[in-house]
């Protein structure tokens, strides 16, 4: 074990860079880079309020989705005999309905885009190359929009006479 | 611990870390989700045949598992969002976590027999 540090005052402009501890604590070299560390190619100014956006909109889809996503685990999985119920004759009735048929398109959506959008900030976290994370986030982009496509075509092209 | 790592242990980071890994667990079981039901467009037997491997009992007891990480990062992801919109919920944020974990305990325990009635019933008559 390296030497524990007692008290030690960090000016806020470091709190988070390390730099300048002179602790001699190894660990030292682990702690992250500041947020938003400007460089030369940081644009002054971003165009839009787009991650602003995407953190508020984490927060009203996930409440919506405690309704649609805790109301589909009890009816498909807990209610009237579990899993045993499920055949293709349990959906085909399901989807006679539009209220059920609304209900899962709008939570397809929802789980997607807030899931998708919660893997772009793992990725941003972990992925520190440029170029991996590039080629992650554009994988995790055409996973997307393969499924939300494929999800919306299922309900809306479903036939209960297949 | 270094002075200046945003890596903090407690209930803070260690709820941090269950949200993160339930939601990725989660985002990977939609994903194959969606195939499996897209099965429907397919013929009534296939999408029986793949549901049928959903009531097989490690397959239903991962159910259970998937409803464990839901209930978490649901509940949990309530409380991010009182932390981020209540005033006083960053002061909270400790006593909602154990709320939280106290919920979801009991949920959990409801959600036994529900979710795994299948396979209590093959194996035990009933
Ligand atoms: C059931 C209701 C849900 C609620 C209340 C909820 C809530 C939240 C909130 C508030 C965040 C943002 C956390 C932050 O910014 O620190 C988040 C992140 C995330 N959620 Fe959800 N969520 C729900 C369902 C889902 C579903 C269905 C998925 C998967 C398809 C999912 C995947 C994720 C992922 C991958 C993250 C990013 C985690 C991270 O950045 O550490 N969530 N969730």
């Amino acid at each position: 074990m390296s030497t524990e540090i007692k008290d030690l005052v960090v000016p806020s402009l470091q709190a988070h860079t390390g730099q300048g501890l002179g602790t001699g604590n190894p660990a030292d070299a682990f702690v992250v880079e500041p947020a938003r560390a400007r460089t030369k190619k940081t644009p002054r100014r971003t165009r839009t309020n787009f991650e602003m956006l995407a953190w508020l909109f984490m927060r009203l889809s996930g409440v919506v989705l405690v309704v649609l996503v805790l109301g589909h685990l009890l009816i498909n999985l807990m209610l009237d005999g579990g899993v045993s119920k499920i055949s293709f004759a349990f959906v085909a009735g399901r989807w006679a309905s539009p209220f059920w048929q609304m209900w899962d398109l709008l939570m397809l959506w929802l789980a997607m885009l807030h899931g998708s959008n919660g893997m772009r900030t793992v990725i941003n976290d972990y992925a520190e190359k440029d170029a991996t994370r590039m080629w992650l986030k554009g994988l995790l982009a055409v996973a997307t929009i393969f499924t939300v496509v494929l999800g919306t075509l299922v309900i809306f092209t479903f036939d209960p006479n297949i | 611990m270094p002075a200046g790592t945003l890596y903090r242990g407690r209930e803070g980071m260690w709820s941090w870390v269950a949200h993160r890994v339930t939601g990725v667990l989660i985002f990977f079981f939609l994903f194959a989700h969606v195939l499996d039901t897209a099965l429907v467009r397919v013929s009534p037997e296939a999408y029986d045949s793949v549901i049928a491997t959903y009531k097989f009992w490690l397959v239903n007891l991962m159910e259970y598992g998937l409803v464990a990480a839901i209930l978490f990062h649901a509940l949990n992801g309530l409380r991010v969002v009182a932390v981020d919109f209540w005033a006083k919920g960053p002061k909270y944020q400790k006593q909602m976590l154990w709320t939280v974990v106290g919920i979801w305990v009991v949920l959990m325990g409801g959600a036994f027999y529900p979710v795994l009635q299948h396979t209590l019933r093959t194996w035990f008559g009933g």
